[in-house]
């Protein structure tokens, strides 16, 4: 959750091209930012890879910046690029690679996932506004 | 539309392989007809991508999901390829939409089927349809999950 105000429910695949170009209008709602993970895998096969990233950073306090990151720079998006900004963010660099690869942070972004599509999310983004948290 | 209740019609199509796939090649088994407009156009590419993503919890109910559009067998493979995707896609190219006319989804102003589901049963009969009100709208899977608990329930 990132922000002030009513919360808006962004479903959001992090491999998707019009999700990146949309994160800075989005960033910049007046609201609170419900980020949920809808990676699509078969368009975006480093989806899941880069999900799983987000909510390894999360738990360390970092998941926006990973997501704002992931989005503002979409052509460095392997292992070693994901290593390098968990450096910079400061992030346990073991725990990140533990977590990340966890059957927590997988069931994690799969509910997410499933959320979506039982809300009938059909592409990304996927934007609900003033939605109360849930 | 085909009309729930109604006998499926029987079709032969070649798939993204080649090879002839039968309706009743299905019988005993249940499977979702995916009508949709055409092989790599943005919306059916977002929308058969997203099936495949809950390919396997559609299967785990018994149903297999099947895409047909007037596409030949090459572009479906292709298709298929480029999107990573691996449910069987079938070939109504010729006589060009006949088995989309004979299910009623076929839009014949603009030559393609709409966007249409139609599951069909273990006998042959149609369980459940739904048809897009529009080819741009992508029915979403939620559709499909709540159609399976209501067939179900």
């Amino acid at each position: 959750m990132w922000g002030e105000g009513e919360v808006t429910i962004v479903y959001a695949d992090l491999g998707c091209p019009h999700c990146a170009a949309a994160w800075a209008e989005i960033r910049a709602r007046p609201a609170r930012i419900a980020f949920r993970h809808f990676p699509v895998a078969s368009k975006h096969p480093r989806s899941p890879a880069l999900h799983a990233a987000a909510e390894a950073a999360g738990a360390q306090g970092r998941f926006f910046e990973m997501v704002d990151s992931l989005y503002a720079d979409r052509g460095r998006v392997d292992d070693p690029h994901l290593w390098r900004r968990a450096e910079r963010f400061g992030l346990d660099l073991e725990r990140f690679e533990a977590d990340r690869r966890s059957e927590a942070v997988q069931a994690r972004v799969r509910r997410d996932f499933e959320s979506g599509i039982r809300a009938g999310v059909t592409a990304t983004p996927a934007v609900f506004p003033g939605r109360a948290e849930t | 539309m085909i009309a729930v209740g109604e006998r499926a019609p029987d079709f032969t199509l070649r798939n993204q392989d080649g090879e002839k796939v039968s309706l009743s090649d299905f019988r005993g088994r249940r499977v979702l007809l995916v009508f949709y407009p055409q092989d790599f156009s943005p919306v059916c590419s977002d929308q058969l991508s997203l099936y495949q993503e809950v390919k396997p919890e559609i299967a785990a109910k018994g149903v297999e999901v099947v895409g047909i559009s007037v596409d030949h067998a090459w572009a479906h493979g292709a298709f298929q390829e480029k999107l990573g995707i691996d449910m069987t896609l079938l070939a109504d190219f010729e006589p060009k939409g006949e088995v989309a006319r004979a299910y009623g989804a076929y839009i014949e102003r603009v030559g393609h089927a709409n966007r249409s589901l139609v599951l069909v049963d273990e006998d042959g009969a149609v369980e459940w349809v739904h048809e897009s009100p529009s080819p741009l709208e992508i029915p979403g899977a939620n559709l499909i999950f709540d159609a399976l608990a209501s067939v179900e329930a």
